[in-house]
């Protein structure tokens, strides 16, 4: 598979997908998208760079492991969930800032919701795929 | 388009069932994708299928209010979707993991718990 | 109050984190907790003698109705007293008899958990939660009588304890629902304010069939006593605690309770007076024939509580009187032979009567204990055991037509009794000191003192009764009988034939010491017998039962995953072709379908043929490239209708499907055929069975209308109430939030167990 076509294009794509993907989380919420499909092509992207480049570029271009990313996953899509706990509200009650932010727009707890489940999906996916090309 | 769907679901269904009956430990795993894909269709199919209104609310409107497509399926099988990987990649590590350590894959001889380590 | 019964559960819950300092002096401080629960319950003493019934409810959950409610009156307040007063001089004992042992902490946890439940129990108004402290003492009764549990003598007496004890106990829960159901109440305040309603409810019967069995299986009565000997293999101050002073008892304390409510019937008075009086001669006659002292109190135990129901069915005023004062005798002098027959375990290693002798002279005040409770247990004057006698004879005499049967029946069981007694109590302090206990000497204070002070109390409460009359027992004969009659206990009546048949008992049973020597001949002969008893009956019911589950279950679990599969298919199959056979009215309006496309046609018919090629290719990279294909198929289709969330997620997973199998595929077993022809057309038959059902369901299910009223919240609420417009999105991270949490959390653990599974160090035969 490494050929130098598929490795020059794997790594102009990387950052690409990479970015397509955060785009696709961040218009979750008014059009489709969201952060499972955002987290898969966030994965598809570290893939298909680890297919053309060899996985040890990948790892060292990734600097940690993914597993990482599941727990502080989690943790983001948790603390979202338990903010409201703070203003005296709910779990899981939606909290939204008065005004929209450049670029991305209304910024509330559901899109912090949303970025933890984007970060848990690259974590899970990375991990079972880059441990199962690593053993076998 | 309703009947060829439920012609469609009904075969997942049975060629799911079927590979899940075989011997063989991969042929399992790929029932048991079959059979995943066939329920998808299922759940999709029972929300009634509606073409070309996603449950999107228009940019200048507060609420869906003409006929749409159901979002309740649509969110039940995202979730199904992406479960499903994971417990497919569990299933096909176990079925390799299985393999390795039985050195048979051969489900009719993984019928007892203790002859393996002897 | 709530904090004194939940004390010990705390206590039980925070030893095993101070188990240094417990196993250590600390222990010392642990008894400490009962005695200052008995100061707390006796300081109520007063006002209950005045005749008043205090109650504590807490509000648990007050938005469903659920309150902790607690009660004393009378008969919570003797067994109150004596759960905490038994449980203080227990847990002094324990601290030298089990001194320097490895699991002193543990037995002081389960001790404390006991004493707790215990006390819940006897104190709970609402008799669910009353239920449920009766499970709790039958479960720390099982740890305790298991506590040596790498004997497996013990481990089996505990199962077997734990299984009659717990069965009984499901009775009883079905029992006090259907009691709460008939009486509209769970409160047992105001159950009893609907007494008649009851009684005269269809379900009487059950309720106190029910009732019955789960207080007889507690309170070891005939033919359910067997477990109680066996308990006895745990360490004395359980058997002294639990197995004869309160647990026990917990039989006679529910059908105490219930006599007002439930009592006063032909049928509850016969049966327990039937089966007490049974269990009474039963046991009793057992008892003279055991040589070990903890066998011979278990089997006079087991009497004694026979006694007790007996008097209960009885059901007159006397009667349970009566009972009220044999409870407290009993427990005096059973308690304190118990804790004797500890010392002389501990000091001595032996409990066979035959051998032991003579030990006053190197035990005084312990042959001095052990004397004053054989003279209460024998019912002699002045001891309280004579008053408790002299009642119960006064009760059967005047039991109209059958009071002499009654009156025999009870004269046997107390010389019998009385034997036992002497056996346990007189013979090992009497006649001369066998040589080889010449060393024995005296335990420490904390384990001769209890015995003793019980046994004193025996005396005092038969000297002076006034001492307790007024403000315990006649609390106690108020709550069992519902009325105010005021009480006198007396030790002198004067002559009369009572005062005659006690002596005659008296006289028999010292007669009857002279005469009987116990042996090992004597007890082989009673051993025959055990043929024919109910312990025998019950295990070979048991084998049976466990015979046929090993079939039962070597039959369905027969580790082919493929007759799982075929079993649970072949029923729903068969469920649902009775259903669709029943008639089926499905009807499809041909005008209400979508429309179809040449495109569609197109995806279908290649997910058809792709279906073909998974399921008959030969190949495993064939089957995954059409497994593939079916993949983007359904992708397809998500997005002709209305699905485009869905249909990009089905295509990223469907790639990562497709990676994972490429990654994986060498690795993978080759794709063999196993099955034979004959099979595999079975097989084919059955799933094209199976998928027409699906069919044919989903055509069915098409036809009824649709209730969209979720869907409908969720779209008109979806910008309103969570500021999205994608809906789908919507519902995943908001309304749905917590579900998605969850998942993720699943796919974590996914990615952690394929993680594990690969990197994990191999087990050393996978290295070969």
């Amino acid at each position: 598979m490494k050929t130098i076509i598929f490795k020059t294009a794997s790594t102009y794509l990387l950052p690409l997908l990479v970015l397509f993907s955060v785009f696709i989380l961040l218009r979750g919420h008014y059009l489709p998208g969201g952060g499972f499909v955002g987290g898969l092509i966030a994965s598809i992207a570290f893939v298909i760079h680890s297919f053309a480049n060899g996985l040890e570029q990948t790892k060292s271009l990734i600097k940690f492991h993914p597993g990482f990313l599941m727990p502080i996953g989690l943790c983001i899509a948790l603390l979202s969930g338990a903010a409201p706990l703070l203003v005296g509200q709910s779990f899981m009650t939606g909290l939204w800032f008065e005004d929209p932010l450049p670029v991305i727009g209304m910024v509330g707890s559901a899109l912090f919701f949303d970025t933890g489940v984007y970060l848990v999906v690259i974590g899970v996916t990375l991990t079972i795929i880059f441990t199962i090309s690593e053993t076998l | 388009m309703e009947l060829l769907l439920v012609i469609l679901i009904g075969l997942l269904y049975a060629s799911g069932i079927f590979m899940m009956l075989r011997r063989s430990m991969v042929k399992l795993i790929i029932g048991l994708i079959l059979l995943g894909n066939g329920a998808n269709m299922l759940i999709f199919l029972l929300g009634r299928i509606v073409k070309g209104k996603p449950p999107l609310i228009e940019s200048s409107a507060k609420m869906l209010t003409e006929i749409y497509a159901d979002p309740v399926p649509q969110a039940l099988i995202l979730t199904a979707i992406v479960i499903s990987f994971g417990l497919q990649s569990f299933a096909i590590i176990l079925v390799k993991r299985a393999y390795k350590i039985t050195d048979t894959d051969d489900l009719d001889e993984l019928n007892t718990t203790d002859e393996i380590y002897e | 109050m709530i904090i004194a019964i939940l004390s010990g559960f705390i206590a039980a819950a925070l030893i095993p984190l101070l188990s240094k300092i417990i196993k250590g002096k600390g222990s010392i401080l642990l008894p400490f907790l009962p005695l200052s629960l008995f100061v707390y319950f006796a300081s109520y003493l007063p006002k209950i003698g005045k005749g008043e019934k205090l109650n504590f409810v807490y509000e648990w959950v007050p938005s469903f109705g659920i309150n902790l409610s607690f009660h004393l009156d009378g008969l919570s307040m003797l067994f109150a007293l004596l759960i905490t007063g038994i449980g203080t001089l227990v847990f002094f004992y324990t601290y030298s008899y089990l001194k320097g042992h490895v699991y002193l902490d543990r037995f002081y946890g389960y001790l404390s958990m006991f004493m707790a439940s215990m006390l819940g129990l006897v104190l709970s108004d609402n008799i669910i939660t009353l239920f449920i402290f009766w499970e709790l003492t039958s479960i720390s009764s099982f740890f305790l009588i298991g506590f040596n549990n790498d004997d497996p003598k013990s481990r089996k007496s505990a199962l077997l304890a734990l299984s009659i004890t717990g069965m009984g106990g499901l009775f009883l829960l079905a029992g006090m629902l259907l009691l709460g159901t008939a009486g509209g109440s769970y409160s047992f305040q105001e159950l009893l304010a609907n007494g008649s309603l009851i009684q005269e409810h269809a379900s009487y019967g059950w309720i106190i069939l029910l009732v019955f069995l789960g207080a007889f299986t507690k309170s070891a009565q005939f033919p359910f006593h067997f477990w109680l000997p066996g308990a006895m293999k745990a360490p004395t101050p359980v058997s002294t605690y639990l197995h004869s002073a309160t647990m026990v008892k917990a039989g006679i304390y529910i059908l105490a309770r219930f006599t007002p409510l439930l009592g006063g019937t032909t049928e509850w008075n016969t049966t327990l007076i039937i089966v007490g009086a049974v269990t009474m001669v039963y046991a009793a006659i057992h008892s003279i024939f055991r040589m070990d002292m903890k066998s011979i109190l278990a089997y006079s135990t087991i009497s004694a509580l026979g006694i007790l129901v007996f008097l209960i069915g009885l059901g007159t005023e006397e009667s349970l009187l009566a009972a009220g004062v044999f409870i407290l005798v009993h427990a005096l002098y059973k308690a304190t032979l118990f804790l004797i027959t500890g010392i002389v375990d501990h000091e001595t290693s032996t409990r066979d009567v035959t051998v032991l002798g003579g030990l006053r002279k190197v035990m005084m005040p312990v042959a001095i204990a052990a004397g004053l409770a054989a003279l209460s247990n024998a019912g002699a004057p002045p001891f309280f055991g004579f008053i408790g006698k002299d009642l119960i004879y006064e009760a059967t005499l005047h039991f109209g037509d059958w009071a002499y049967l009654l009156t025999g029946a009870a004269i046997l069981t107390n010389i019998c009794l009385l034997f036992a007694g002497l056996l346990a109590g007189y013979k090992p302090f009497v006649g001369n000191l066998p040589a080889e206990f010449s060393k024995v000497h005296l335990p420490h204070p904390t384990m001769w003192v209890p015995p003793l002070i019980l046994a004193a109390l025996g005396l005092i409460f038969g000297l002076f009764p006034v001492l307790i009359e007024k403000n315990l027992i006649q609390p106690v004969f108020s709550s069992l009988t519902n009325n105010d009659t005021v009480i006198h206990l007396k030790l002198w009546h004067g002559f009369n034939v009572v005062l005659g048949l006690s002596m005659l008992t008296l006289t028999l049973g010292v007669l009857l010491y002279w005469k009987l020597k116990p042996s090992e001949a004597l007890f082989g002969k009673t051993l025959k017998f055990e043929l024919f008893s109910p312990q025998t009956i019950a295990l070979l019911f048991g084998r049976l039962f466990s015979g046929f589950a090993k079939f039962w279950t070597g039959f369905f679990q027969n580790g082919y995953l493929r007759n799982y599969v075929i079993t649970i298919l072949g029923f729903l199959t068969i469920l649902l072709g009775y259903r669709l056979y029943q008639g089926v009215n499905f009807y499809v309006d041909t005008a209400k379908l979508t429309e179809l496309t040449i495109y569609e046609v197109i995806v279908v018919l290649i997910m058809i043929v792709s279906i073909i090629f998974t399921v008959f290719s030969r190949s495993r990279l064939v089957a995954v490239a059409s497994l593939g294909v079916i993949g983007y198929s359904i992708c397809l289709i998500f997005l002709f209708y209305s699905a485009p969330d869905l249909a990009m997620t089905q295509f990223s997973i469907d790639t990562l499907t497709v990676i994972l199998f490429v990654l994986v595929i060498y690795n993978l077993p080759k794709y063999k055929t196993f099955s034979k022809r004959r099979i595999r057309v079975r097989d084919g038959i059955l799933s094209l069975f199976f998928g027409t059902l699906i069919a044919i369901l989903t055509l069915e299910v098409l036809a009824e209308p649709l209730n969209r009223e979720t869907s409908i919240f969720y779209a008109e609420s979806a910008y309103i109430l969570a500021k999205g417009k994608n809906v789908v999105n919507v519902i995943l991270v908001d309304f749905r939030g917590l579900d998605t949490i969850v998942e993720i959390t699943v796919l974590v653990i996914a990615a952690i167990g394929v993680f594990s599974l690969l990197k994990l160090r191999l087990k050393s035969i996978e290295k070969e």
